[in-house]
């Protein structure tokens, strides 16, 4: 019932869905099932890139939420993806436990490295999975909160929102590659075993974080499509197209974009909590400015504010770094470059754009087909 | 545009197989043996490691010269971790199962070492690392054959301790794994051996620090308190060039206060105005002008193979070399390429250092290495001013680590551990049973 | 009379001579060799072990003979050579492709040679130290007021009571003020060691006010020997004293680094606060246009090898086309599709900086390139034995003022500037005026893209050239222009060199790493109390 309100008249994400439940089956049957060396067989190693991309997926979904439909460019998503993912990275260094290079029972190899005699306050907690899942949501939430309560109260906007967001990513970049911060300075965290028990470096595992991909996204996805088909969904495109003329009509502006800046700040802490078992490694360069502006660009590629198309354009320019860096790594930069400047200028509505084009070219040209026919 | 026609095209693709056939030996029949390059070619890292990545094609190119590795070819497969350290462990893990590479050569920073290891061992596969590095690890699937601390920073201070009379001690570095540890390393070796604490001045900066005017300003003037003074710089590539420019306009000269380097090589330098930096020093394993007929060929043969008779060869490099050289040796007497079978065959196993001497694999997956101190020189070179006696055997866990102090690695049974306590004997950590 | 003097002085040198000497005849003698003679040294100095050459250096020292210093001179310059042939020590000058040799003792030519023939003779730190004091004590009395100051310099300190006398004779001779100084100063530090406490006192009083960090070494180890109270006393104020002046000194000389690191902020910001803040065009291909401004430097360095000392003022201009042109070439292609859009702007100059930087690393390098430094550019200004203004520095941020003005001028005094802020404005008012607004986006893209191909030849003299240069600088340029208020080049002068000063005020007691995060947070939290920067935009033009 509510799936059916959600997604009416939304034609991509009902395919973009169909496709995810598609894969969801059909991946962990190709990979465990069909045997190696058929070729049908799904390799580990596809499993994990799928799963990485769909964490990404979700990632550019929740910037999709800011961007299309609120007007909002952050620069600075890479920061809340980041801080979700050192909350999972926090929790897979203590699974660790004594098997660690130097054998120490609590403290993660990097402390002991560093001569640390004990465990700072703000790693405990996090050998139990629910509190480094609620951290992985709540800290880039309350920074999402604190930084837009501030911003949005004084009408920081435009350019200079950007501009500030980008700032605060790059700040928490070179806090974090400092090795007093406590989070393993440039080498991050790493050399992860298990989570809740689960061999890490096992298939099933790889499926299972896989799966849990595939379902954060499609919760996200369904999240997102909650809150623009409702009337907050509304206000926020007023805001977007008008935001003057929203704050005369009587609508509390600063409260609607905080709260959708807020959520999907959430949302990509999850994403990079997902993000870390699956690719064993978090380190400060996720906070790199350039990550959050790529990021931006591949919604820019799917297709903006249409929320599947977020998931189109990661998927897509992902799929094509991967093949690109192992088929041209001296040219694929040129590819990537290329890219970018030929579809903001000739696929200014993305992917998804030009998707909704062809259906509207396909129905304007049925009927006359069909007037055709009658007509002898 | 006419069809293809397929008789043509059958007999025309049957006389181009034939014509192979007869050009390239009999050993194309067999499946080549893949070599996987894990070197950024874009990004940060690009500056240092397009050059490895020509290096171990050079050595590729080489080794088929001589007829292949067991009467195979070598295809050399490069992929591009575009300086992007979870990218690494992805390329890493497409290396080992998609394109099913026998070795890999690769990676420079500490991080992207630590990206790609868990993929190492678990798919069990096999890493040459060619990078002076910060010790603390060794792992069953992973050689290190670029500099332990013990074979570069610890024989440089005592190069400046005993020949140039230093007193005290700016550790200069960027804030990174290496540095960090180098500097804690130096700092209990420099406390052990008398020196006090107000004579240590330890300072981090950020990657591509471009700004030193203040740091260069506080170290002249550590340096003028009337005590010989040195910088032991652990500074990271691209902050390098600022950093010596401006020494050079502060006046801060070699005879003054000398700088020792552990990551400016002559590739470092091929990027600087050298000039006022004559003096300076570096502590490597590999210098290009170290005199050397094996040297002489390696670096004709660069010359050779990338095309221009200006580009230098550096540490690394020989690292690369020598690691290429011991694998071949050791697939060779294993009779195959499987991991495990190289792994028990390459310990113990020696080849020519560039620089004369030998290189020997020890058990705990480094090597031995002659450690030599130069001066910089006008033409961007270095001048040999000391050198170590005899090979040093890199260690792969400080003694002078709090954490470390007992431990050792060593990959023949009995031990087969990275990570042995000699106090408790047992092995720690990951590797326990 | 001018004849009487040296030769007094003369035979304080020899003296001095002599004891190095018996010093050097005592180490050669432990190395196991009984030659002390010149000409023995001489060929001793072509031996490849250093300690060898270090007594050998001695040796010649102590010789007395005239040619020793231009010798040992020559060596320590790096251009005495060793002729394999006859093993003879030739002096070496570089001709094209060969080297001409001259005689080492004698100065005669001995035609040319090939690089082969001859070997250059090593020197380590170690002998250059040793060199330095010889050098220095052989020249003290030479006619060149500029190689008595080194030498001068070079003796600071050494409480060698020989080395005092031939100081003081030659401050009885000596005319220049620096060298005066010099001299005095070393004096007055032998003072301190006298035993007679009005002596000491006297050199107490010599030393205060002196800013030579000599000084200040010396009293400290005055006092933590002393046992006299009045010396202890003066010494005590004249130390606080120094301490307090050399406060002053390093708070200029703060003020100075903030200001320069100011100015190349400013410089390469101020190009964006065109392109960005006049035009709104979100350009990340800024970086990279500084890059190539750069790469123009090299390229005109390479082109121009024996002429480095002119090679910037070929490469200013050179740099602002070859970037303009890029500018407009971007501008024409790509950017003009897309005004009114500036989030989409961002995201295309992301792609062309990106394809930029892989151009520069399949054509050129993926390495840095090496950009000299032309001679006026190295070295530093001495305004006080505290305080050096380094001159890369000050010349470009006298320059960075330079072209700011420039800027200015152009875009208030002239009818392009007129123009371009017309259509910033409006561009349908603009239009409908009789502007031609596609030629003006064009020309100010250009302007901007030019002014950062400028900053790039400024940022070559400073730091790396390499593909990966833009980026180091694109965040930065942003923040500047936007805490200074888009669209007010005024705001990016102020802003730039404000936050290099904040910068590094704070790097002393925060490090380099923190004091930047502490300037971003900064900027943050500024925005939130000045969403327009420092100098915001009046009017309707400000919103969007």
């Amino acid at each position: 019932m509510v799936l059916g309100r959600l997604l009416r008249d939304d034609r991509g994400g009902q395919a973009m869905l169909a496709v995810l439940l598609l894969v969801a089956v059909l991946v962990p049957i190709l990979n465990l099932v069909v045997p190696e060396g058929n070729p049908w067989h799904v390799s580990t190693y596809t499993v994990t890139l799928l799963g990485k991309y769909l964490t990404y997926a979700l990632l550019a979904v929740a910037v999709d939420l800011v961007w299309g439909y609120l007007g909002i460019l952050s620069l600075g998503h890479a920061a809340f993806f980041g801080l979700g993912g050192y909350a999972m990275g926090m929790y897979l260094m203590r699974q660790i436990g004594d098997r660690g290079v130097y054998g120490h029972p609590v403290l993660p190899d990097f402390m002991v490295f560093l001569n640390w005699t004990e465990l700072p306050w703000f790693w405990q907690g996090f050998d139990m999975f629910w509190f480094a899942v609620l951290m992985a949501i709540l800290v880039p939430g309350v920074l999402a909160f604190v930084f837009g309560y501030l911003a949005f109260r004084s009408r920081v906007t435009g350019v200079y929102l950007s501009i500030m967001t980008q700032a605060l990513t790059y700040a928490l970049m070179l806090a974090f590659f400092r090795n007093e911060m406590g989070f393993g300075g440039n080498n991050g965290l790493t050399d992860f075993k298990d989570i809740l028990g689960f061999d890490l470096t096992n298939d099933t595992t790889r499926i299972g974080l896989f799966l849990a991909s595939a379902l954060t996204l499609a919760l996200g996805y369904l999240a997102c499509r909650f809150i623009v088909t409702s009337r907050l969904g509304r206000v926020a495109v007023a805001i977007r197209d008008a935001e003057a003329r929203t704050r005369f009509i009587g609508y509390r502006v600063d409260h609607v974009k905080l709260a959708i800046f807020t959520f999907s700040a959430m949302l990509a802490g999850i994403a990079g909590a997902l993000y870390v078992p699956q690719v064993g490694i978090i380190n400060p360069g996720e906070f790199s400015p350039l990550n959050s502006i790529e990021l931006v660009i591949w919604v820019a590629i799917g297709g903006r504010a249409t929320l599947y198309g977020a998931v189109i354009g990661a998927v897509l320019v992902n799929y094509g770094k991967t093949y690109f860096t192992g088929a041209f790594p001296e040219a694929w930069l040129f590819a990537l470059g290329a890219l970018f400047v030929l579809v903001t200028l000739f696929l200014p509505k993305g992917i998804a754009g030009l998707f909704s084009q062809a259906v509207t070219w396909w129905r304007v040209r049925r009927p006359r087909e069909r007037t055709a026919r009658v007509t002898p | 545009m006419s069809k293809p026609n397929p008789i043509k095209t059958t007999l025309l693709s049957a006389a181009c197989a034939v014509a192979l056939m007869a050009l390239t030996p009999a050993q194309s029949a067999e499946p080549p043996i893949k070599v996987g390059v894990l070197h950024s070619l874009s990004g940060t890292m690009a500056i240092s490691e397009t050059t490895l990545k020509d290096t171990v094609l050079m050595l590729v190119e080489e080794q088929n010269k001589k007829g292949g590795l067991l009467g195979r070819p070598l295809e050399a497969v490069v992929v591009d971790p575009a300086s992007d350290w979870p990218l690494f462990a992805e390329k890493a893990r497409e290396l080992l199962t998609q394109d099913k590479v026998d070795v890999v050569f690769g990676c420079w920073t500490s991080v992207s070492r630590k990206s790609v290891l868990p993929v190492f061992e678990e798919l069990n596969g096999l890493l040459f690392y060619p990078v002076q590095y910060e010790g603390e690890e060794s792992s069953k699937n992973v050689f290190y054959t670029g500099a332990a601390p013990n074979q570069q920073a610890i024989p440089a201070v005592d190069y400046l301790k005993d020949e140039l009379g230093i007193e005290r001690w700016v550790l200069a570095g960027t804030d990174y794994v290496y540095p960090r540890t180098t500097n804690r390393i130096l700092e209990a070796y420099l406390k052990q051996n008398g020196v006090a604490d107000e004579d240590i001045m330890i300072d981090y900066t950020p990657f591509g620090h471009s700004d030193w005017q203040s740091i260069v300003a506080r170290i002249k003037r550590f340096g003028s308190e009337g005590k010989k003074t040195a910088v032991v710089s652990t500074i990271n590539g691209d902050a390098n060039v600022p950093f010596y420019k401006e020494l050079a306009n502060q006046g801060v000269t070699a005879d003054d206060i000398p700088v020792v380097a552990f990551s400016v090589g002559e590739e470092e330098l091929s990027g600087i105005d050298t000039k006022p930096l004559v003096g300076h020093l570096a502590a490597w394993n590999y210098f290009m002008s170290v005199d050397d007929p094996n040297n002489a060929e390696f670096i004709e043969t660069w010359h050779g193979f990338i095309k221009n008779d200006k580009r230098v060869t550096n540490d690394p490099m020989e690292a690369h070399k020598i690691g290429f050289d011991l694998w071949v040796q050791a697939v060779e007497k294993a009779g195959t390429t499987d991991t495990d079978a190289v792994q028990a065959a390459i310990i113990g196993l020696e080849t020519q250092n560039l620089t004369g001497g030998t290189a020997r694999m020890l058990p705990n997956h480094h090597i031995t290495k002659p450690v030599l101190i130069g001066e910089i020189q006008e033409d961007g070179q270095f001048a040999v001013v000391w050198q170590t006696d005899e090979e040093v055997p890199g260690d792969a866990w400080s003694d002078y680590l709090e954490g470390s102090k007992d431990l050792i690695a060593d990959w023949t049974p009995p031990i087969m551990c990275g990570n042995f306590n000699t106090v408790t004997q047992t092995c720690l950590g990951s590797e326990a049973e | 009379m001018p004849t009487r003097i040296p030769l007094h002085r003369g035979i304080w040198i020899s003296s001095l001579l002599v004891l190095l000497c018996l010093f050097a005849v005592t180490r050669v003698s432990a190395e196991g060799s009984e030659t002390v003679s010149f000409e023995a040294a001489l060929i001793d100095l072509s031996d490849p072990s250093f300690a060898v050459k270090q007594a050998a250096v001695d040796v010649i020292a102590a010789s007395g003979d005239p040619r020793a210093a231009a010798l040992l001179q020559a060596l320590a310059a790096g251009q005495l050579y060793v002729r394999d042939a006859d093993r003879a020590l030739v002096l070496v000058s570089p001709s094209a492709g060969d080297y001409r040799l001259r005689d080492a003792l004698d100065g005669s030519e001995l035609g040319e040679a090939s690089r082969r023939e001859v070997k250059k003779i090593a020197i380590n730190n170690r002998m250059r130290t040793q060199l330095r004091t010889a050098i220095a004590a052989l020249t003290l009395a030479s006619p060149d007021p500029a190689v008595r100051l080194r030498a001068a310099q070079q003796m600071l300190g050494d409480p060698n009571p020989l080395v005092i006398q031939a100081i003081r004779d030659q401050l009885e001779e000596e005319e220049n003020r620096q060298v005066r100084d010099y001299l005095t100063l070393s004096l007055a530090l032998a003072d301190l060691q006298d035993p007679a406490t009005e002596i000491r006192l006297r050199g107490i009083d010599r030393l205060s006010g002196s800013l030579y960090p000599a000084a200040r070494n010396g009293l400290n180890r005055l006092l933590s020997a002393e046992t006299d109270p009045e010396v202890r006393d003066a010494a005590e104020r004249a130390r606080t004293h120094i301490e307090r002046m050399r406060s002053l000194n390093e708070a200029a000389e703060t003020l100075f680094f903030g200001l320069s690191l100011g100015s190349v902020l400013v410089l390469a910001a101020i190009g964006l606060a065109i392109t960005f803040g006049v035009m709104g065009v979100i350009n990340m291909a800024h970086g990279e246009l500084i890059m190539i401004g750069a790469y123009t430097t090299y390229l005109v360095q390479q082109a121009m090898p024996h002429w480095i000392d002119y090679s910037l003022f070929v490469a200013i201009p050179a740099a602002f086309i070859v970037a303009g042109l890029m500018g407009i070439l971007i501008e024409r292609t790509v950017i003009r599709f897309l005004y009114g859009r500036p989030l989409e702007t961002l995201l295309a100059t992301f792609g062309i900086s990106l394809i930029l930087q892989q151009l520069v690393r399949t054509t050129i390098s993926a390495q840095n390139v090496a950009v000299q430094n032309p001679s006026w550019m190295s070295g530093s200004l001495q305004i006080n034995p505290a305080l050096a203004l380094t001159y890369s520095r000050l010349y470009i941020l006298i320059f960075a003022l330079l072209v700011f003005f420039a800027l200015l001028v152009i875009l208030k005094r002239t009818a392009l500037g007129l123009q371009v802020r017309a259509v910033a404005q409006n561009r349908a008012m603009a239009r409908s005026m009789g502007v031609r607004s596609g030629r003006v986006d064009a020309l100010t893209f250009g302007l901007g893209a030019g002014v950062a191909g400028v900053a790039g030849v400024a940022l070559s003299q400073l730091t790396n050239v390499g593909p990966n240069m833009g980026q180091a600088y694109i965040i930065d340029s942003f923040m500047v222009v936007v805490f200074g208020g888009v669209g007010n080049l005024w705001g990016t002068l102020v802003a730039g060199l404000t936050l290099g000063v904040a910068n590094k005020l704070m790097e002393p007691w925060a490090g380099a790493v923190l004091a930047k995060i502490l300037v971003l947070v900064f900027i943050i939290l500024f925005i939130q109390k000045r969403p327009r920067g420092l100098f915001p935009q009046r009017g309707r033009a400000a919103d969007g």
